[in-house]
């Protein structure tokens, strides 16, 4: 992982040229995978656009897991913020509007970025993640508990967007919600790629490498984390509007701790630290769920629970980061 | 009144049979550094055992406990050779993941060899009924569960305090490595404590199987729960570990007496104003 991001961090320094063509080259791979995706499961868009969805939520943890180094298994909570803040808009205040309820959703998760971190952050280690799963399960038990306003396990039904943009409405196909998504991702990526890269990428990359050294270099870590957190908290709070204006419901699953864990293990399936990592963890896992939990669930937590240790022991970068270590080292013997 | 020491009993019970199961997580976490996520499912694993002896055998009460610790700590041991000794030193995300993994497997494994539903473990006649104390009965259970935890704690404090095993233990909780150049053997350490602490999560899951009801989610469910305690006290501190078990097992009863409406909200409010303030736990030394 580290000679990844070490890596990355050259490149970011000398060329600058095949960064910007990194970038289109990442840009063009989830348009054709969008458009593959599309082609090959026109009846299953639902499952496509909930993976674009769950697709934002890996990438704002990658933000703080993978840049900053926080351990977290509470990540949800700023997805489901995003979601219920979408929700709420459109069914308690009449903010029909899908742009409307994205702003709303990004403000939501942004806000919980905001309120998790001062939790988060007062601690290192075990009380961290101790601290985080204690936030998820807060924040579930309230979302319950308000139900006037949630709708409680009976999850917030009657969501009706308008027609996006006022011409596109959401069929029931989910055509306009897998478009709206895959755009939302490609535009949330673009983004992402110029701010790990940015002087402010670079910084939580030395505060996760060494804290101290960087409040003796004059920076303040605590400053700059909470800065990222709010920064995930909007792209999660992207994902959860995505969710909500899509499947038109938000439900109390959306703040599970369970959800957290499973945003979890694709991060590190995938590879942690690098943007293309969290696509790709979050892409393979979904599409096995998809399959195995379809004949049994608990052979799927079985199946889980071998992959997890099978990528603990074999592969600690994830696929992406090993596939990248196994070019790297081509390249080099062939030089 | 009455309510006040139904939930007094109820909460000491449940904090004790908290304690006799997290101790060992709270041990092994201060001695070799590895968050433990896997640490209930052992538990779970102990409550099978003894219920397919007790209930599939027709074992009694006393045999099945027995066999249940020490068929626990048969499965796990191979469990920490092959795969924790490679986690230890390892960043936290790392063994996160590793031991959810295992957490996982076991639950698919579980529900495969016995089914979703609820495992009871049939009580022995002197168990069952209830105590009464002139104003007030107690359920025999309940007094038993309490009895075990305060006789775990007892036996630990001799264990650590008074044996030689236990001056060998400390060193290398404080130090390993300076430990290890002594001559401890700290690899033998390892092993014997985390099979100690195995054994303790088996009997705890066995005793508290009528509070914490066991069925494949187990692990999961009260993974959580075991963390917290483990993190309120203090990693590797066993007076640490008693306060904290009492305390949030007397806010999480009172919780569910007074606002069962509010689930475990307070539960969880209660822990983030805890960790927030003692961030190395009540009893926690400074690293």
């Amino acid at each position: 992982m580290t000679m990844v991001t070490m890596n990355d961090a050259l490149e970011g320094s000398h060329r600058k040229g095949r960064k910007f063509g990194r970038d289109l080259a990442g840009l063009a791979v989830i348009l054709g995978l969008a458009v593959v995706g599309y082609l090959l499961f026109p009846n299953n868009l639902a499952l496509l656009t909930r993976m674009t969805a769950i697709a934002l939520l890996v990438l704002s943890l990658d933000l703080v897991t993978g840049y900053c180094g926080v351990a977290t298994l509470g990540h949800a909570a700023l997805f489901g913020s995003g979601a219920y803040a979408a929700g709420i808009a459109a069914v308690h205040f009449g903010l029909t509007d899908p742009l409307l309820m994205l702003g709303c959703g990004i403000l939501g998760g942004a806000l919980a970025g905001l309120v998790c971190g001062l939790v988060i952050l007062r601690a290192h280690g075990l009380p961290q993640l101790v601290l985080s799963i204690a936030l998820i399960h807060l924040f579930h038990e309230f979302a319950n508990k308000a139900s006037s306003w949630t709708g409680g396990s009976d999850g917030l039904a009657g969501i009706a967007p308008d027609p996006l943009l006022g011409y596109f409405e959401f069929d029931l196909w989910g055509r306009t919600a897998y478009v709206f998504g895959i755009v939302l991702l490609a535009g949330v990526f673009t983004l992402l790629r110029r701010i790990v890269r940015s002087p402010f990428g670079m910084l939580c990359r030395g505060i996760k490498e060494d804290p101290i050294r960087i409040r003796a270099m004059g920076a303040s870590p605590k400053l700059a984390l909470m800065k990222m957190y709010a920064i995930s908290g909007a792209v999660a709070g992207t994902g959860g509007a995505l969710n909500a204006i899509s499947t038109q419901v938000v439900g109390l699953d959306s703040l599970s701790f369970t959800l957290s864990a499973e945003s979890l293990v694709m991060l590190v399936l995938g590879g942690t630290g690098s943007l293309f990592g969290a696509l790709t963890g979050t892409i393979v896992f979904m599409f096995f769920e998809d399959i195995v939990s379809a004949a049994n669930p608990f052979h799927w937590l079985t199946m889980v629970g071998v992959l997890l240790v099978a990528v603990v022991l074999f592969a600690p970068k994830g696929l992406y980061g090993t596939v990248v270590g196994l070019a790297m080292r081509w390249r080099e013997a062939r030089r | 009144m009455q309510t006040v020491f139904s939930i007094a009993v109820d909460a000491l019970a449940y904090g004790m049979v908290l304690f006799v199961i997290s101790i060992g997580l709270s041990v092994t976490m201060g001695l070799m550094r590895v968050v433990n996520l896997a640490h209930g499912a052992f538990a779970m694993i102990g409550g099978y055992i003894a219920s397919y002896a007790a209930r599939d055998l027709g074992l009694g009460y006393g045999l099945a406990v027995l066999l249940a610790v020490f068929g626990t700590i048969v499965i796990a041991v191979p469990i920490e050779r092959l795969l924790y000794r490679r986690i230890y030193g390892a960043p936290e995300l790392t063994q996160v993941l590793m031991t959810i993994g295992i957490t996982f497997c076991i639950i698919g494994i579980a529900n495969y060899a016995f089914g979703p539903t609820l495992k009871t473990i049939p009580l022995p006649p002197g168990l069952e009924g209830s105590v009464d104390l002139g104003f007030r009965s107690i359920a025999t259970h309940r007094i038993f569960a309490i009895l075990c935890g305060l006789s775990v704690a007892a036996a630990l404090w001799y264990l650590i305090e008074r044996t030689g095993f236990g001056v060998k233990l400390r060193a290398a909780v404080d130090d390993a490595a300076m430990a290890a150049a002594l001559g401890v053997r700290t690899e033998i350490v390892y092993a014997v404590s985390f099979a100690v602490a195995v054994g303790l999560a088996a009997l705890g899951g066995v005793v508290g199987a009528e509070l914490l009801p066991v069925e494949p989610y187990y692990a999961l469910r009260y993974m959580v729960t075991f963390l917290v305690v483990v993190s309120v006290g203090g990693a590797g501190s066993i007076s640490g570990a008693l306060i904290a078990c009492l305390l949030l097992g007397g806010i999480d009863t009172a919780g569910r007496y007074l606002v069962p409406e509010f689930g475990e909200f307070f539960f969880y409010l209660a822990v983030i104003a805890i960790v927030c303030v003692f961030p190395r736990g009540l009893a926690g030394r400074i690293r």
